[in-house]
């Protein structure tokens, strides 16, 4: 059953009648990123207003394929079980060329994930369960149809203009933050642009549903019969809805192609007849971000700072990235317990990430449309290769999946212990007696050890870790034993084989003081 | 390792009878998609990133 949007419930604010106190964090935009910003700052005991334009939940699939961090990030927020019990889980990718599959690959690996590599979910639902968890917490002031009509930062603080179904008022932040999407108002409004490239490429994506039993596998086709020279991607969603993307080439009329009439004959090449058609989106591919994604006050998160082509699911998922890198940074700058210079962090770190984005879509677009002459040339021979050598296939580019970015960080590290777990990583998850790491971690830092005492460092949790085969291939390597500070977002921020309290006080210093 | 720029090959001209021989009765398109391929197989064969690049660019050399 297509789904049915059911609107939220509109609150006259207190703003509307009184100047309202000063807010610590106003956050613009309630999609994902917002949702999962204002849902950290709350677990972490900072109040934020969730301002939202809309009434509603995302209309079709969009960003439908959730990577195994945001699946974990999920899982600090709450609402990892609905989301594991309503998606569909997936590992395995095939790619065809032609109407004939050249390879597959499978990217799990053994047991010491609790989550899937990946799980597709259409946006909508994971908007559901993100907003009936906002709307349940004290610490969070969800008001819908609250558009941003202006912003005026100044050295301390935001000044929001809102207008409301009853008419607009002003409400004053220390900090705003805008999730308001690629079209971001407030991005348009501070006069900023975006920096990059725009590609001709067009795409159109579709959700469909349809009875049946197609596996829950990535489906790739490059020049597929069905689709007259051009890239394909089918995905399996939850109840019984299928996501199709169909490139359409440069020159594409968006609105002509989103014609019922001119996209049903599409879609029955790739599937038959028996399907119904939810929901058409046609968009071109863009590599583009801010400059910088701090500007004094005012703070830009997911697509209102950098967008990027969808293939290898990492526009959300990056956005989510942003929310997890954000949410303790601003809690401990607000609390007092940071220099404002942590938030400077941010931007060096998740402008790293989006630069990576940027670039392995870039390659990606371009491994899909080849300019005519040697690119397409190498393209096409590149997948006459893999067919008949396997050393072929990692040249074949039907999106590179989205990992997190190990940050650039001087960390302390030793070279005995792994690379998967080195500085700047995101902890890797292993199974922990009846449960897992990552959920044993807490809100704060932490040190992890391994197989030896750690020494006593103020204001520093301890974890001990049970050195399981899991453990060991992740975190210790050849060496016997180990500490890890990990920070707040889970992320790896220095390691040792053996350390002493001041070294770790140090390196602790350092995470606090969000030096690289 | 470096890029070997000397000779290596113990009978060039049988090589190079070799590379032609497979290039006969081709189009000029069979031909670019041959050589295409032969130079992805031998880029992965070498592997060295530093060799790739210098080969790169002598070849650009003019």
């Amino acid at each position: 059953m297509a789904h049915t949007y059911a609107p939220f419930p509109y609150v006259a604010p207190p703003g509307l009648n009184a100047p309202e106190p000063r807010h610590k964090v106003v956050i613009i935009g309630a999609g994902p990123v917002g949702l999962v910003l204002a849902l950290d700052l709350a677990r972490r005991g900072t109040p934020s207003v969730l301002l939202e334009a809309g009434d509603a939940v995302a209309t079709g699939s969009r960003a439908m394929s959730w990577s195994r961090r945001s699946l974990e990030i999920f899982d600090r927020l709450g609402i990892a079980d609905k989301v594991l019990e309503k998606g569909v889980p997936w590992s395995v990718g095939r790619v065809c060329h032609g109407d004939d599959e050249i390879f597959s690959f499978d990217l799990a690996e053994g047991s010491g994930d609790r989550m899937p590599p990946f799980l597709n979910l259409q946006q909508y639902h994971v908007e559901h369960f993100l907003t009936d968890r906002a709307l349940a917490d004290t610490l969070i002031d969800l008001r819908f149809r609250n558009r941003v009509t202006g912003i005026d930062p100044d050295a301390d603080g935001v000044q929001v203009t809102i207008r409301t179904p009853d008419g607009s008022y002003m409400l004053a932040a220390d900090y705003a933050v805008a999730c308001d999407g690629a079209r971001s108002t407030v991005r348009a409004m501070l006069d900023l642009d975006f920096e990059g490239e725009l590609f001709e490429e067009r795409f159109l994506i579709a959700d469909i549903e349809m009875e049946g039993d197609l596996p829950s596998e990535r489906w790739f086709w490059f020049e597929p019969g069905f689709h007259d020279g051009q890239s394909a991607l089918l995905h399996r969603q939850a109840d019984n809805i299928y996501r199709i993307d169909l490139q359409l080439g440069p020159h594409a009329d968006p609105k002509d192609e989103s014609r019922p009439e001119k996209v049903i004959p599409r879609i029955e090449q790739v599937i038959g007849p028996d399907f119904e058609l939810d929901w058409v989106s046609v968009y071109s591919f863009q590599c583009r971000r801010l400059g910088e994604f701090v500007h004094g006050r005012v703070i830009f998160a997911g697509d209102s700072a950098h967008l990027i082509p969808p293939f290898g699911a990492r526009g959300a998922n990056d956005g989510l990235q942003d929310a997890d890198n954000l949410g303790w940074k601003l809690a401990a700058v607000l609390d007092g317990r940071a220099p404002p210079s942590l938030i400077d962090s941010y931007n060096r770190e998740r402008v790293q990430a989006a630069d990576e984005n940027i670039r392995q879509s870039s390659r990606a677009t371009r491994f899909m449309g080849p300019a005519n002459g040697v690119e397409r040339l190498f393209r096409d021979q590149i997948l006459a290769l893999a067919r008949k050598a396997p050393f072929a296939r990692d040249w074949v580019n039907s999106g590179r999946l989205s990992t997190p970015c190990i940050y650039a960080t001087t960390g302390p590290d030793d070279p005995r212990l792994p690379a998967i777990s080195r500085p700047g990583a995101v902890a890797p998850d292993a199974p922990q007696g009846a449960g897992w790491l990552l959920a044993a971690l807490g809100r704060d830092a932490m040190l992890l050890a391994i197989n030896c005492d750690a020494p006593n460092v103020a204001d520093l949790p301890v974890l001990p870790v049970e050195a399981n085969p899991a453990v060991v291939a992740r975190y210790l390597g050849r060496a016997g034993r180990a500490l890890y500070l990990v920070r707040p977002d889970q992320v790896i921020a220095a390691r040792w084989v053996e350390a002493d309290a001041r070294q770790i006080a140090r390196a602790l210093a350092a995470l606090w003081e969000g030096r690289a | 390792m470096n890029l070997i720029d000397t000779p290596n090959i113990e009978d060039p001209d049988d090589f190079l009878a070799e590379f032609l021989a497979a290039h006969r009765g081709l189009t000029e398109a069979q031909s670019h998609a041959l050589n295409a391929q032969l130079l992805l197989i031998l880029a992965n064969h070498i592997g060295d990133p530093a060799v790739l690049r210098a080969a790169l660019a002598l070849a650009r050399q003019r």
